[in-house]
């Protein structure tokens, strides 16, 4: 028989083709992308061979400049040279002042979101990281000739919080990427690691970059990679050891009142100094400014005194870890170093005492998390229909709502294996209340000003009745990227209560839509065509994943259920040829999406039935 | 019993965590998000509430105090949500006592041993509240699941002193 196969251009594609998906490991410092290419991971690189993007973005009047370019340019043009920008997602300004000090940016602020003035106008955090993914993009569609991403697996700190989450999916938007998962970089390195290792049992991922810390503890099991517990700290990294080496100079040299020029030219020389004592017991560091020459020297021992108060705060992330994880230090078999600040010899020899084991440093730290993420990008764009990995991650910092008198009420505690959904039930005070709002937390203390606030909720439209009468029943669901969304019912007329959603920080989702529509105009783009290509793909891909379903389980379907089905899938692919508004598509998707809505259920439940019995569908 | 059921487990306050945990993965290789990736919005999100739904089940089936609420409440008798009730004096001076011990933990000479020696002391009360937990929860009388309901209310302030042990933990070596 000829092995000929004729499809329509644009139509069907052959079910084992290999889709381009990548996998982004969007780092404070640098920045790597990766993808699977014959079966094998591999960071991608530039024209000069170079894996690693500095993350840093330049803007001047007429250009955007990303990586090493704009790095060069920091000191000579601080203001609009914007460096570790990963430090300021979802955070406040009075909450990055507080942490960092002294930066050379000008901050400003409005409606909750924060922003950096450059000579184009104000940058939020989410667009600079927009820039940094949209270079790596090219430089993937590049190495393919071209080539489209179907999907990307992007990378974030397991110890982020859902404001942090948020904004890296944001950019990833802008950047145009179809985001198949945020995944935590400890757990990605993890998967990196154990398959190339096969190791099985319990490991420890110690990961420390330029701006955050993570500690995860894992269980490795025949492809189940099992979060048991995660901590760390979001602003804590690279950066401060440099910081804590710039303090050191400043008081050498007794000048404090630096410029930001001055201030950048000190980071840069401290973090160079930083990098030679990994390989130098002494280091003589040149500091050229004000028509004087200063010369400091740092020994090893210096420098480990000096920080030696922010390895110990890692450590203790450390412990909780462990206990929260419920193992042993003997039950940890093996401690994986990632992250280029673990090439510190302070920080080895510290761990391997914590641990009391020699933590594992011959993986290539920089490049263990982006290949980590191009492996499960791959998986999950389809190209491994038979690969049994499955990664179990947990929520890195307990979800919790204000109650009276400043208290937070846990609703999910840190390390609850994800996705959850918890409900909770609430109860108005007053007769004819109609609306209540609520405070959504993340954190472990137990005053709301110690903890994160996420969002306040408003809940509208409740029935009015007598006082507490009304139940609200609030739920919170984490998906599997972490990120949490909130709904409420009211429980006896079953009034699904509205939910108005002010993020207390990052972007709206207005904000977001009203960004990406910016960008698209700036490059001339039709907007109508673009989101109509978009439908097309989507209409596309649900057509073919439910015709994939019913060849195999078409079964489950009595003839009525089957043709009412096959009658909305045959109008959502005439719609793909004919529309002409992204939006006709659109709902005929989501027709299609509750027409299939009950063999979607059924298919689930056999599966779980298969599962458990351990046959296959033939025997039962 | 759902949750004993989706585990294809038998229906005891005495589990097998071994078999749990082979279970929950079984299952979570067949439900998980990610093995839905591709597939309609509508399978998507059905993964994402199975899957949230397995882990819930893990979370009660594993956890002693909640699986033995959870059992309680599928006889019929749901003390999940109740403000307290419990009416012990002897229980209740004791529990002050011991709150009062965890409270001086951190002015203690030695804190880490005084930490060691109290999760001792928390470990006998686990044992000594939850023994007849399972001849109690497998009976359908109405006066054994009163004593079954008593025994968690117990066991639900040893394990509160437990988490409020950890907290001190916490503070106390950050």
């Amino acid at each position: 028989m000829a092995l000929l196969q004729i499809a329509e251009p644009g139509q069907s594609a052959a079910p084992h083709e290999h889709k381009l998906a990548i996998g982004i490991d969007l780092g404070t410092t640098n920045s790597l992308v990766a993808t699977v290419q014959s079966g094998e991971a591999k960071t991608l690189t530039d024209f000069d061979g170079s894996a690693m993007l500095p993350s840093v973005v330049r803007y001047e009047a007429d250009k955007i400049t990303v990586g090493q370019a704009a790095a060069a340019a920091s000191a000579e043009d601080p203001t609009n040279t914007l460096i570790s920008v990963k430090r300021f997602l979802g955070k406040s300004q009075a909450e990055i002042e507080q942490s960092y000090g002294q930066l050379p940016y000008e901050f400003v602020e409005n409606n909750g979101s924060l922003a950096i003035n450059t000579l184009v106008g104000a940058i939020n955090p989410v667009q600079a990281s927009a820039e940094i993914l949209k270079s790596l993009k090219e430089r993937a569609t590049a190495s393919f000739a071209g080539e489209d991403i179907k999907g990307a697996v992007i990378t974030v700190p397991a110890y982020f919080d859902d404001a942090q989450r948020q904004s890296t999916k944001d950019a990833a938007e802008l950047a145009g990427l179809n985001v198949l998962r945020l995944l935590n970089e400890p757990t990605a390195a993890a998967v990196a690691y154990g398959l190339d290792s096969g190791q099985e049992g319990v490991i420890a991922v110690y990961d420390l970059g330029g701006g955050t810390f993570d500690i995860s503890i894992l269980r490795l099991n025949q492809g189940v990679f099992e979060v048991l517990a995660t901590g760390g700290d979001s602003s804590l990294g690279g950066d401060d050891f440099d910081s804590a080496l710039v303090a050191h100079f400043k008081e050498q040299t007794q000048i404090n009142d630096l410029n930001n020029s001055e201030l950048r030219l000190f980071i840069n020389k401290a973090k160079a100094c930083k990098e030679a004592l990994s390989s130098y017991e002494t280091v003589n560091v040149g500091l050229e400014l004000r028509d004087t020459a200063h010369t400091v020297t740092v020994t090893r021992a210096q420098f480990a005194e000096m920080v030696m108060p922010l390895v110990k705060k890692t450590l203790r992330a450390c412990r909780r870890a462990v206990k929260d994880a419920d193992v042993s230090h003997e039950e940890i078999l093996q401690v994986v170093m990632v992250g280029g600040s673990t090439r510190m010899p302070v920080i080895r020899e510290q761990v391997e005492v914590f641990f009391d084991k020699k933590p594992l440093t011959s993986i290539d730290p920089d490049r263990v998390v982006a290949i980590g993420a191009a492996i499960q990008a791959d998986i999950l764009v389809g190209n491994k229909p038979d690969s049994d990995m499955l990664l179990l991650d947990v929520l890195p910092l307990s979800l919790g709502l204000e109650t009276m008198g400043g208290l937070v009420e846990k609703i999910i505690p840190r390390n609850t294996t994800i996705p959850v959904a918890r409900a909770q039930e609430f109860t108005t005070f007053k007769d004819g209340q109609t609306a209540m709002s609520l405070h959504v937390l993340q954190g472990e203390r137990e005053l709301v000003d110690d903890c994160r606030s996420l969002a306040k909720f408003s809940l509208k439209g409740i029935p009015a009745m007598a006082a507490g009468a009304a139940h609200i029943r609030v739920t919170f669901k984490v998906d599997a990227d972490g990120l949490l969304s909130v709904s409420a019912m009211e429980k006896s007329t079953g009034v699904q209560a509205e939910i108005q959603v002010k993020p207390s920080f990052g972007l709206s989702d207005d904000q977001v839509a009203q960004m990406l529509k910016d960008s698209m105009s700036n490059a001339k783009e039709d907007m109508q065509a673009r989101m109509l290509k978009e439908q097309q793909v989507e209409a596309l891909r649900v057509l073919e994943a439910l015709e994939a379903s019913l060849s195999t389980d078409s079964q489950l379907l009595s003839d009525d259920e089957l043709a009412a089905l096959r009658s909305e899938m045959q109008k959502l692919a005439d719609l793909r040829e004919t529309a002409i508004s992204p939006d006709e598509i659109k709902t005929a998707i989501e027709a299609v999406d509750a027409a299939s809505s009950e063999f979607a259920s059924r298919r689930m439940d056999m599966s779980i039935k298969q599962a458990l019995t351990g046959q296959s569908v033939d025997e039962v | 019993m759902h949750y004993f059921e989706l585990f294809d487990i038998p229906v005891s306050y005495d589990v097998d965590l071994n078999a749990i945990n082979t279970r929950y993965l079984e299952l979570q290789r067949v439900v998980h998000p990610d093995r839905y990736a591709g597939k309609s919005e509508r399978e998507k999100l059905l993964a994402v509430q199975k899957a949230a739904e397995i882990n819930d089940a893990l979370a009660v089936l594993k956890h002693p105090v909640k699986r033995a609420e959870y059992m309680l409440s599928e006889k019929g008798k749901d003390i999940r949500a109740e403000q307290q009730t419990l009416q012990d004096p002897m229980f209740l001076m004791q529990q002050m006592e011991l709150r009062e011990a965890l409270e001086d933990l951190p002015q203690s000479n030695d804190p880490e041993a005084a930490i060691e020696d109290f999760e001792q002391e928390i470990k006998l009360l686990d044992k000594q509240y939850s023994a007849q937990l399972s001849s109690q929860l497998s009976s359908d009388d109405d006066a054994q699941l009163d004593a079954a309901a008593d025994n968690i209310r117990k066991l639900k302030f040893v394990y509160k002193l437990r988490d409020e042990l950890a907290r001190i933990e916490d503070s106390l070596f950050d």
